[in-house]
């Protein structure tokens, strides 16, 4: 079965394609040939790490200890392929669905639920392994990453910032002029379209007129690729390239990555009121794992005691994460001053101690 | 010793910068070989060239967006927005992102950037050409809000802004660029949050921002001449703000006057006579005044926004409220 355009409709030949939903090495493909059996079985380990962690966030808000959660659930492929082709301090910047992203980085899965708990914007884990802040509002930090890598560019260090952003963040303002300042100043920066279909309701179709996201790099001058989201190793090789042409100078690239979000848009969602299950029944038989798994079974790469290895890794991450998560105690109150500024100035010291005298605290 | 223009004073206050730290860049619009539009930076491109004075697409989201992230590098952007009005058209970067990176990384991520903008009226551009939005930043937490009335202030906050370790906007009142003023030699240096006495007399407190300082200090010669001595105090930043240099004039003068250029519901004013009256009340003698510009967007006609804007005899006339 191609790949497809919009959810339901057969696939642009342009959309770059290693593996086919069965697993099979599509005739002619530009196969990674430079991966290692290692880096195989690692890339499929973090996809099914990924995929367990994600469920045990899930279950965490449904049991009321996490605020919210926007499962990846589908999108493994994307986002491990992609994050796997990255240098360690290659500077991601995230949308708020990257799991699969940090799982790659090795990012503690305790900070992120935090989090999502609420006990902490940030601060959890995230920078240390080079990946910014998880931004909720949409396209926002896109320009932070062009921004990153023309601070790059100027210091002469080699490293390229990547920012992940959807279909429906295409539709905003800051990304198109995220998009126009990259390709003018030419900087080390990599946009990863992560075209899922929804942008919680809207369908692709009614979020822009062109099929093919990646098309739009040629209105800012910059390179645009397409390839299958849901295939790792397509996802790889595109940002492979990309990553290439970011260290050679040659400016920013524009990645689409056509997925599909299977789960809802976050935990508050339910997207059975607006999309068919048998879209939903289509994109199973796409699932990311399933084909790279088939075919690294029949390369001789993947046996059952990696499978074993893999459940029992993710088996872990999701045991720490709710072990760590679980009733875990909210900070002081009087903290949310903390870290407004570099030091509290008199005024909001005054304000502190007027809180802790009405709530009854101690503002020592 | 030397007489600059408060113009001059930008680029002098900015070049100061960019030569004592290789981390300082500059990003704007016509910025660089147009030496902004308001003349503020010329001579900047020639002296650092293209890759520290850069000239952007017509992008204030991505301009911002790009100072912060370049501040992330470790890098001290000075990003400007030609006019103050246009913050709103950026908002987004400067109240949800770089006013709240810092508490939302628990410190771990710090921008150290400056924006620097053409704030205020007076100069005949319009309702979306002159507005003074320094209390729009006012009311984002994480900020901080500088407002230099002097071109050696316009040096010495500058260079403290660009050193201090938070986010700072930076506003330049247009109708001041051509204002000259003695500025010393050497390095000048000040320190955010300390207002300056402008003027000392026993009678009323009259605090000032920007444009209206020299405004607050024509309307005390006006009242020295009636026999009423003012204080006059120039705040020069909002955030930190110097409440104690305030407390302690008006616990001698008994009498405060605040003159803000910002339309007047949720102006600094406010804040400030709220404050003095939760805390200093007993050491009022009179109601709190304050004189602002109207609840109006600000008119083109010169007469039109000359009658808005507060004016030292509105001043005056506010000080005999208070006093009466």
């Amino acid at each position: 079965m191609a790949i497809t355009d919009r959810a339901e409709a057969p696939v642009a030949a342009s959309t770059l394609q290693v593996l086919a939903p069965d697993g099979a090495v599509v005739p002619g493909a530009r196969y990674p040939f430079e991966l290692s059996d290692a880096d195989h079985v690692g890339m499929l380990t973090a996809m099914t790490v990924t995929r367990r962690l994600d469920g045990e966030f899930v279950n965490l808000q449904r049991q009321g200890q996490l605020a919210l959660y926007p499962s990846c659930l589908g999108q493994e492929a994307a986002q491990v392929g992609i994050t796997s082709a990255t240098r360690d301090n290659d500077w991601l910047f995230p949308q708020y669905r990257e799991l699969g992203a940090f799982v790659v980085r090795g990012v503690d899965p305790a900070g992120i639920g935090h989090m999502w708990r609420g006990m902490a914007h940030g601060g959890t884990g995230l920078i240390e392994k080079c990946c910014a802040p998880i931004t909720i509002p949409i396209g926002t930090h896109a320009p932070h990453a062009v921004g990153y890598a023309l601070g790059a560019k100027f210091d002469g260090v080699d490293t390229v910032a990547v920012t992940f952003i959807g279909d429906g963040a295409t539709s905003e303002g800051d990304v198109h002029e995220a998009l126009n300042m990259a390709a003018v100043f030419q900087v080390p920066c990599i946009f990863v379209v992560q075209n899922n279909h929804w942008a919680i309701s809207v369908p692709l179709s009614a979020q822009t007129r062109v099929t093919d996201i990646a098309s739009k790099a040629a209105g800012y001058g910059m390179a645009g690729v397409r390839c299958d989201g849901n295939d790792v190793l397509a996802c790889r090789v595109v940002m492979r390239d990309a990553l290439l042409r970011a260290r050679e100078g040659r400016g920013p690239t524009l990645i689409e990555a056509v997925t599909y979000r299977m789960g809802a848009h976050t935990t508050a969602d339910d997207p059975t009121r607006y999309r068919s299950e048998g879209e939903l029944e289509l994109w199973r038989r796409r699932d990311p794992i399933d084909r790279y798994r088939s075919h690294l079974v029949a390369a001789g790469i993947w046996t059952a005691q990696h499978e074993e290895r893999a459940t029992e890794t993710g088996e872990r991450a999701a045991k720490r994460l709710r072990d760590e998560v679980f009733d875990a105690p909210m900070p002081d109150p009087l903290s949310v001053f903390d870290h407004v500024l570099s030091r509290r100035s008199g005024e909001l010291e005054r304000q502190r101690r007027q809180l802790a005298r009405e709530t009854g605290r101690d503002a020592t | 010793m030397a007489e600059l223009t408060y113009r001059d004073a930008v680029a002098a206050a900015i070049a100061q910068e960019m030569e004592r730290d290789e981390s300082v860049v500059f990003i704007g619009e016509d910025v660089g070989a147009a030496g902004g539009v308001f003349k503020a930076t010329v001579g900047l491109l020639e002296k650092f060239g293209p890759t520290r004075v850069l000239d952007t697409p017509i992008s204030e989201q991505a301009i911002l967006g790009v100072a912060m992230g370049a501040a992330m590098t470790g890098m001290r952007p000075i990003a400007e927005i030609m006019f103050s009005d246009f913050f709103a058209v950026s908002w987004d970067l400067v109240a949800n992102e770089i006013a709240k990176t810092r508490y939302m990384t628990n410190g771990q991520v710090t921008l150290p950037l400056v924006i620097r903008s053409g704030n205020g009226g007076g100069s005949r551009f319009g309702a979306q050409h002159s507005q003074s939005v320094e209390n729009w930043a006012m009311a984002i937490p994480g900020l901080k809000v500088v407002a230099p009335s002097t071109p050696r202030d316009v040096m010495g906050l500058f260079a403290a802004a660009v050193r201090d370790p938070d986010p700072v906007l930076f506003f330049e009142h247009k109708s001041l660029y051509s204002l000259k003023g003695e500025v010393e030699d050497g390095e000048i240096l000040d320190e955010l949050g300390k207002a300056a006495t402008r003027r000392e007399g026993k009678d009323v407190t009259i605090v000032a921002l920007a444009a209206m300082v020299p405004r607050a200090l024509a309307a005390a010669e006006q009242l020295a001449s009636e026999g009423v001595e003012a204080t006059v105090i120039d705040l020069r930043s909002l955030v930190p703000l110097d409440v104690s240099a305030v407390a302690a004039s008006i616990a001698s003068t008994g009498h405060l006057v605040t003159v803000e250029e910002n339309p007047r519901l949720c102006g600094w004013g406010a804040e400030l006579s709220s404050i003095i009256a939760e805390e200093n009340l007993f050491d009022l003698d009179g109601p709190i005044v304050r004189v602002t510009t109207p609840h109006v967007p600000l008119p083109a006609a010169d007469t039109l926004e000359d009658a808005a804007m507060p004016s030292a005899s509105r001043i005056v006339e506010g000080v005999r409220r208070s006093l009466a």
